[in-house]
């Protein structure tokens, strides 16, 4: 039975993720799942507006989940963890009636803010489960072994995300094994890459990213894999930029997981959009046996 | 940490507005410092993160609100995740930037111009455009070299527009940012 979602792309799958965006909306496509774009969204207003004030994030919020209220979905969901903490902690915070009439006051309309508000990872696993995500993998990713990267803030702060372990989520190591990747334990799974950062400060990023990066070269891992456009650009567009702050020579392929599960369902094309990673995934996959190697066509 | 002097001691009224704003029990922080073992961005800190709950509790409002951590904290919410007394410290952090800029008591200022310019695409668009987030960066800083070596791979990979994304309701939006600064004044 397919399930009907209000899809909240973020402004990063127009420019910078648009590989995430449309991966993630072919993946939902496949797996049965209806994401009906919440018509003109407008931007969550990510670190800056919280970092700014939380009136002014809640309300930038808030108009998203008002249109989203009139829509005939089961809830609201977003392949980006920023998106998501920000619509997330914004409802919880309007729990507290007083603030919800301020939000509201500057927003210049009701909004109940109760709809379920989920990444597209955790539907994807409460949803359809990890078993029959295994049994659609007609191409699985033998011999592909990879670290799985969930940045700091898929599942924090715990008690607003409500989803996974916050210190060992499991939720993608167990996708990963599922279309038959070999995923090595990873101990900075949940550290942060440095975030926005990368523009403003960017030795924080090399030193965090780096050491992201450093940790998955030792495990052995042939990729990196993620769930968050932030980490995806620090760890795939600088990594030039971080090898020279570092003097390393990674070349490490960094995708997103929902173009991996493409791959492992015989998807491929543009809508995978692997030519948009930076450092080049192609040979990698060509390494894996002829099924894999077909990806370039 | 410096020494308490006559221009740095209890501000009272600082830590009343901590407290509320940020709606968090100061008092419970016993100094265990586990939101400072876990901070990745430590290593960038003029004061850890524990010492900033430190700095507010004694109601070191100078010290704290012209930190550069407060600015450099990357919203992990580590220290909240890990803190055993459930003090949300993310948030104070946030609480600490709100104030700082409030009171012109910013200490990082390309970062504070990255959040102005961000802040500026969404009033003017609805959606961020990062070209455009970009140039006003630039602007902002005269940091005309800033990923300078990014923007051809970016380009190269269809991932930069040339034209912004704005959106039908970008009135809506705007509105939103007028109530605010109407709310706020």
């Amino acid at each position: 039975m397919s399930r009907r979602y209000a899809y909240y792309p973020g402004c990063s799958g127009q420019g910078t993720s648009r590989e995430y965006d449309s991966s993630t909306r072919a993946m939902c496509q496949e797996l049965g799942f209806e994401l009906i774009d919440i018509p003109d969204w407008n931007c969550c207003g990510s670190t800056p507006a919280h970092a700014v004030d939380h009136l002014l994030s809640a309300s930038l919020v808030a108009r998203n989940l008002a249109i989203a209220e009139d829509m005939d979905v089961e809830g609201i969901v977003t392949p980006c963890p920023s998106c998501l903490k920000n619509l997330k902690t914004s409802q919880h915070r309007m729990l507290r009636p007083e603030f919800h009439q301020e939000v509201q006051r500057v927003l210049g309309r009701a909004v109940r803010a109760d709809l379920p508000i989920k990444s597209v990872l955790q539907v994807l696993v409460e949803d359809r489960g990890i078993g029959w995500i295994a049994q659609q993998a007609t191409a699985p990713l033998t011999g592909l072994k990879v670290v799985p990267y969930y940045g700091c803030i898929m599942n924090r702060p715990p008690d607003v995300m409500r989803f996974d372990d916050p210190e060992n989520p499991m939720a993608l190591d167990n996708l990963l094994t599922a279309i038959g990747a070999e995923v090595l334990p990873f101990a900075l799974k949940t550290d942060c890459c440095g975030a926005s950062l990368g523009t403003t400060r960017r030795d924080v990023v090399a030193r965090l990213s780096g050491r992201v990066l450093d940790a998955a070269a030792a495990a052995g891992a042939d990729a990196i894999v993620t769930a968050c456009p932030l980490c995806q650009m620090n760890l795939d567009m600088r990594q030039a930029q971080i090898n020279k702050a570092n003097g390393s020579s990674h070349r490490l392929p960094v995708f997103y997981y929902s173009q991996l599960i493409m791959l492992a369902t015989g998807q491929q094309g543009e809508r995978v959009g692997l030519d948009k990673l930076c450092v080049s995934p192609f040979s990698l996959l060509e390494s894996l046996g002829p099924q894999a190697g077909e990806v370039r066509s | 940490m410096p020494a308490t002097t006559l221009t740095n001691s209890y501000d009272a009224a600082f830590v009343a507005e901590v407290r509320r704003e940020s709606e968090q029990n100061l008092a419970l922080c016993y100094q265990c410092g586990n939101c400072t073992a876990g901070c990745p961005v430590s290593f960038a800190y003029d004061f850890p993160v524990n010492q900033i709950m430190y700095l507010v509790q004694t109601g070191r409002k100078m010290e704290a609100l012209t930190s550069h951590a407060i600015w450099l904290c990357a919203s992990c919410e580590t220290c909240t995740t890990r803190c055993p007394n459930d003090i949300d410290v993310a948030r104070v952090m946030d609480v600490l930037r709100h104030m700082a800029r409030r009171e012109n008591l910013v200490a990082e200022h390309s970062i504070h111009a990255f959040w102005n310019s961000f802040l500026s695409s969404v009033e003017r668009y609805g959606r961020v455009f990062e070209l455009g987030l970009m140039a006003s960066y630039i602007g902002k800083t005269g940091r005309v070299l800033t990923d300078a070596d990014l923007a051809p791979v970016a380009l190269r990979k269809g991932k930069l527009t040339f034209k912004p994304h704005d959106i039908h309701g970008v009135a809506e939006v705007r509105d939103i940012f007028k109530r605010y600064r109407e709310h706020r004044s």
